[in-house]
């Protein structure tokens, strides 16, 4: 029992307060959505609040058992556990019933369940287990391959159960790889291919002059040559080849504006003509001057070009229809009251009505009025916004921020790289959840449904976040037992 | 094994992490603070705000008997946005409407030229004021044409077919109106005419609101903070009028088969006793779905059944002017009650005596007999009593004193202050009216506007100027507003005319000798000393206007009556024993002359004038 007394001091108690919190916030706002003016109590277990009420109690006793297991085990069980997690996803596949095109939820009597939920805890530790092993270091590019892999085939098998939003979580360890010392410019690659894409897909239908091309490839190629000007300014060391770039490109931008006044020339092709015409300037002064970046700059632009031309591509094949229309809504390229746009403009009506300070709790009548759709599961953050107003939503960010922050503390003062990998995979998970629901909610991010950590309703994501946190904090207590 | 090298790695972490939060907060902020956008969106879409109509004010009579009072109707709204899957057939049958008819109605609610108050969130009138018949059908079957309302309204309904032009009637409120006052909304009802109109804002009382919760699929889920918030409508406030519904109901009894109209007056008070028009109509031919239509009918009806004649018809009052002449010349100082006039009869110049009496004429004479040359040479002394003076100014100052005196008798203009709906001016002339027919100032002198002595040329009256010049001689020198509303006393807008009461006696004698041994002679109610004078007014449209005013009992006068029937012929003849027999039910609350009653109101004097 020895070790037991320790824990209770090592234990990270602000982060369990932060927990508890959160949940019984999302508790009450489970209750204010469900409400129905049929002053039911939140105990009834007929109604959402109640049986979250079990929910909740679970989880904590869950919670309380797996910080009783010796830290070690999870270590030792790291790949068992991801074994299992992946077979149970693949059974999953064949096992589910199909609901809302989903096959997902293993169903138990009346309980159901989504291992998609376990599957992030598990990578998380099979990828804290891989990466902390002694003769693994992130340095090349090769390096990323295994990791990739362990985090690709629970990804595949979940976009295989039609639940790609569960599945777009796996980005989340981006993060970790990028703390673990993956080279920071896949960030900014990753980013920049997402501007490109929005760049292309919100612009694309705005023609330009009379089929003159695009607005959209116009500035995506714009941004390319952009960048490769920044680059050239940054390593070139008497910034001559920069400018004679600039000046190369202004040229022909001038001269094919003045060649339109006679004949229609399609700006699309100018723009790739341009951006591939510098790399092959880039590859001139490589052969030349021998100087090893520059190949980066060649392939980022030839790639950036290919991107660009295949995104509409991608975005019309390969996204299902809603999918499009999602991004669409977010894009305002969609009539946003009705139809696919509704969802998000009911939360946007249903928050803006708070005002600054709140309606008052159960006093919100969008959400009780079934105005917003998943009210009490994806769109939670609606009742806060209604009920709350302002104030509450901002406070209910900031504890979120203050659980982030809390977790990239405890993430750092471990001592073993095992544990810090599985924190930031921890923080990265729960981050990730909160800028997809949050932003969905507030019409910034796409329609994606993935619960918001601790808050919305139902046992499979309330005891994955528990589990997944608190094989964190019992990792955390057990950092001053003893060092490997 | 800290990673040392890659710690600040933890810092960009940490920044993009909050950086994506502190994005949240500013979108936060912007739709729940600054965006108003939202909140009316949460409204429309959470709130139907359902308008309860309060009870219209009933009307009743001075002696308080109801005249107006409601019946429950319904109109069919639709809220657009919230139509679906509409069975256009089964609708069009459970409101027994053909299918053109939807079409063509949902097209006009559409076209917002015709519509400006068009939305697809808020509801828009489909059919209105429709009978508890007309709704029984498709009442049951409601809940099958989501976006379809039934709100109950109220239509007027009348105890008798009686007094249209002056209670009025109820319509669609226009835009203007819609625009200039924020109580309406498309679709309300308000007064257009009439009572109804001028005391619109009394009957129509305060709508109330009832805040219903409605969900995603339109469902209502109950009343809004248990119906805290709602506000409950406040009824009309009820309306005694001043008229007497019998004396009311006599009148247009006695106008069958005459076009005219009769005007009496309580004069103490000013309270319209009873003021009626022929022809006229039923007042409840213009309520609900109907009223458009038969206004149509009206308004192309030849006898002009809309025009109250009461109030809008302006007549030369001839003879009936001469008290008031008398009135303003003896005030003047151009006669005094002992003056004495020459009469030649029909030989008269310029104006022929067409009565026969003695010569010359005393004023009490004039009166009694109607005696053209006296007025005449009464009023050419008065006007020339200083001489025309430097460019016939001192007569054209004359003249301006005449025409201010006689516009103190509520000639020439509205009465702005009273309550009744479309009154005409009437029109007195003016100097400068002369000045420009006549084309300067001494191109008109007292023998050009000669006619004006006897109340005929340019002097134009209405029944209710005239009834109230009555009032005025029966007051001695003044009167109260005429009005319709007995709630509120008029006592207060008293009008001294402008002749000094020492003059009203010999008039009053004058008018009295009338009925005792004059023109009203055989029209005496027994026991009864009654004023009067007759007038047979020339025109151009064909027979004289047979024309009578008075008043009784002379001693304490409790009714002034105006009485004009077009183109029948003298006064004496339908005038005079039409407001004998309205004085008579007034002061004795019934006839006792039934057959003068019976021969009166069955004569026909316009063949054009339908039989009621």
């Amino acid at each position: 029992m020895s070790r037991n007394v320790s824990i209770k001091y090592a234990l990270d108690w602000t982060t369990i307060a932060l927990y508890v919190i959160l949940i019984v916030i999302g508790w009450l706002n489970i209750y204010g959505a469900s409400y129905n003016f049929d002053q039911s109590t939140i105990f009834d277990f007929d109604q959402r609040a109640g049986k979250q009420f079990i929910w909740i109690l679970t989880a904590f006793g869950l919670g309380g058992m797996l910080l009783l297991i010796d830290a070690k085990m999870y270590s030792i069980f790291a790949y068992f556990i991801y074994a299992a997690t992946i077979l149970l996803l693949i059974a999953t596949i064949f096992l589910a019933p199909d609901i809302k095109g989903s096959r997902s939820w293993l169903v138990f009597g009346p309980i159901s369940f989504q291992p998609a939920e376990i599957a992030k805890m598990a990578t998380a530790l099979a990828l804290a287990k891989y990466m902390s092993s002694y003769n693994y270091k992130l340095k090349h590019w090769k390096d990323l391959i295994p990791p990739g892999l362990l985090i690709f085939i629970p990804f595949a098998l979940i976009v295989l159960q039609q639940e790609t939003g569960s599945a777009l979580v796996f980005i989340a360890f981006l993060f970790m790889l990028y703390r673990e010392g993956m080279k920071g410019i896949v960030l900014v690659l990753v980013s920049f291919a997402i501007v490109l894409f929005i760049v292309i897909i919100r612009f694309s239908i705005v023609p330009l002059g009379d089929n003159q091309g695009t607005l959209g490839m116009v500035i995506a190629m714009s941004l390319i040559l952009l960048i490769q000007f920044f680059y050239a300014f940054i390593y070139m060391r008497d910034h001559k080849e920069a400018l004679i770039l600039l000046g190369g490109i202004a040229f022909i931008a001038l001269i094919s504006y003045i060649l339109n006044s006679w004949y229609i020339i399609n700006y699309n092709y100018v723009g790739i003509g341009t951006a591939i015409a510098s790399s092959f300037y880039w590859f001139i002064i490589e052969l030349i001057k021998r100087f090893k970046r520059y190949w980066f700059i060649i392939f980022l632009s030839i790639g950036s070009v290919i991107f660009s031309f295949s995104a509409d591509y991608l975005f019309q094949k390969v996204l299902e229809p809603h999918q499009q229309v999602r991004i669409k809504v977010v894009l305002n390229m969609e009539d946003a009251r009705l139809g696919a746009g509704y969802n998000v403009n009911q939360s946007k009506i249903a928050i803006g009505s708070g005002g600054f300070w709140g309606k008052g709790y159960l006093n919100g009548t969008q959400t009780k009025l079934k105005y917003v759709p998943e009210q009490d599961t994806d769109f939670i953050f609606c009742t806060v916004g209604e009920e709350h107003g302002f104030v509450g939503s901002t406070a209910v960010l900031l504890l979120y921020w203050f659980l982030l922050m809390r977790l990239l503390r405890i993430a750092e003062r471990q001592r073993e790289s095992f544990n810090r990998i599985y924190a930031y995979c921890v923080s990265s998970i729960i981050f990730f959840h909160l800028m997809i629901n949050v932003g969905m909610v507030l019409g910034i991010m796409p329609v994606i449904g993935i619960p918001l950590p601790f808050f919305s309703y139902g046992g499979s994501s309330l005891w994955g976040f528990t589990i997944l946190l608190f094989i964190l904090l019992r990792l955390d207590a057990s950092r001053l037992e003893h060092a490997w | 094994m800290i990673n040392d090298a890659l710690q600040n790695r933890r810092t960009i972490i940490a920044i993009i992490f909050s950086a994506v939060i502190v994005l949240f907060i500013i979108r936060l902020f912007t739709i729940q603070v600054i965006e108003t956008k939202y909140k009316e969106g949460a409204d429309s879409n959470a709130f139907l705000r359902k308008t309860i109509y309060p009870p219209r004010g009933l009307i009743f009579d001075r002696n308080h008997t109801l005249l107006v009072f409601n019946k429950p109707a319904y109109d069919i709204n639709l809220i657009i946005r919230e139509i679906h899957d509409l069975d256009t057939l089964a609708f069009c049958q459970a409101l027994n409407i053909d299918k053109a008819f939807f079409i063509n109605r949902m097209a006009e609610i559409r076209d917002r030229h015709r519509n400006p108050g068009y939305s697809t969130y808020t509801p828009q009138v489909f059919m209105t004021q429709l009978s508890s018949e007309d709704i029984a059908t498709i009442q049951q079957s409601m809940y099958k044409f989501p976006g379809f309302y039934i709100q109950n309204r109220t239509l007027r309904e009348y105890t008798y077919a009686s007094a249209a032009h002056e209670l009025g009637s109820i319509g669609e409120v226009s835009q203007s109106r819609i625009d200039s006052d924020d109580y309406y909304i498309p679709g309300d009802y308000a007064g257009r005419d009439g009572i109804e109109s001028t005391y619109e804002e009394q009957l129509r009382g305060e709508k109330g609101v009832e805040i219903l919760l409605r969900d995603a699929k339109g469902r209502i889920k109950g009343r809004y903070d248990n119906g805290k918030e709602d506000i409950a409508p406040k009824a009309g406030k009820n309306l005694t009028l001043t008229l007497d519904i019998r004396l009311q109901l006599l009148a247009e009894k006695l106008l069958n088969g005459k076009m005219g109209s009769v005007v009496a007056i309580e004069p103490k008070t000013g309270e319209i006793l009873a003021m009626a028009s022929n022809p006229s109509y039923d007042p409840s031919v213009m309520v609900g779905s109907q009223r458009s239509k038969n206004y149509i009918q009206l308004m192309k009806d030849p006898t002009k059944p809309l025009l109250n004649r009461a109030t809008q018809a302006q007549y030369s009052p001839g003879s009936s002017f001469k008290p008031v002449q008398a009135l303003v010349l003896q005030q003047m100082g151009g006669i005094t009650s002992h003056s004495m006039f020459a009469c030649n009869g029909p030989e008269s110049y310029p104006i022929k005596c067409t009565h026969h009496h003695g010569s010359p004429v005393s004023l009490l004479d004039a009166i009694e007999q109607s005696c053209n040359p006296y007025f005449w040479n009464a009023f050419k002394t008065t006007l020339e009593k200083d001489g025309y003076g430097e460019k016939n100014a001192i007569f054209r100052k004359n003249f301006n004193e005449w025409e201010d005196r006689v516009k103190s008798f509520g000639l020439g203009r509205k009465f702005t202050d009273s309550d009744i709906y479309d009154q005409s001016r009437g029109f007195i002339p003016s100097e400068k009216f002369y000045n420009r027919v006549y084309r300067s100032k001494t191109g008109w002198r007292a023998i050009t506007i000669r006619s004006l002595s006897i109340g005929q040329g340019e002097v134009l009256v209405t029944p209710l100027q005239l009834a109230n010049t009555q009032a005025i001689i029966a007051n001695q020198g003044f009167y109260i507003t005429p009005h319709l509303n007995k709630s509120d006393s008029m006592l207060k807008h008293i009008h001294w005319v402008k002749v000094d009461p020492k003059y009203f006696p010999i008039v009053n004698e004058g008018m009295w000798r009338v009925f005792e041994y004059g023109t009203g002679s055989a029209y005496k109610i027994s026991n009864i000393s009654m004023c009067g004078k007759t007038g047979t007014v020339q025109n151009s449209h064909g027979k004289d206007h047979s024309i009578f005013v008075g008043f009784a009992p002379r001693e304490n006068p409790q009714i002034a009556v105006a009485v004009v029937i077009e183109n029948a012929g003298f006064g004496a003849t339908w005038a005079a024993p039409i407001a004998s027999l309205m004085m008579e039910q007034f002061i004795k609350g019934k006839i006792e002359r039934t057959d003068l009653l019976n021969r009166i109101s069955t004569s026909v004097t316009n063949y054009h004038v339908k039989e009621r």
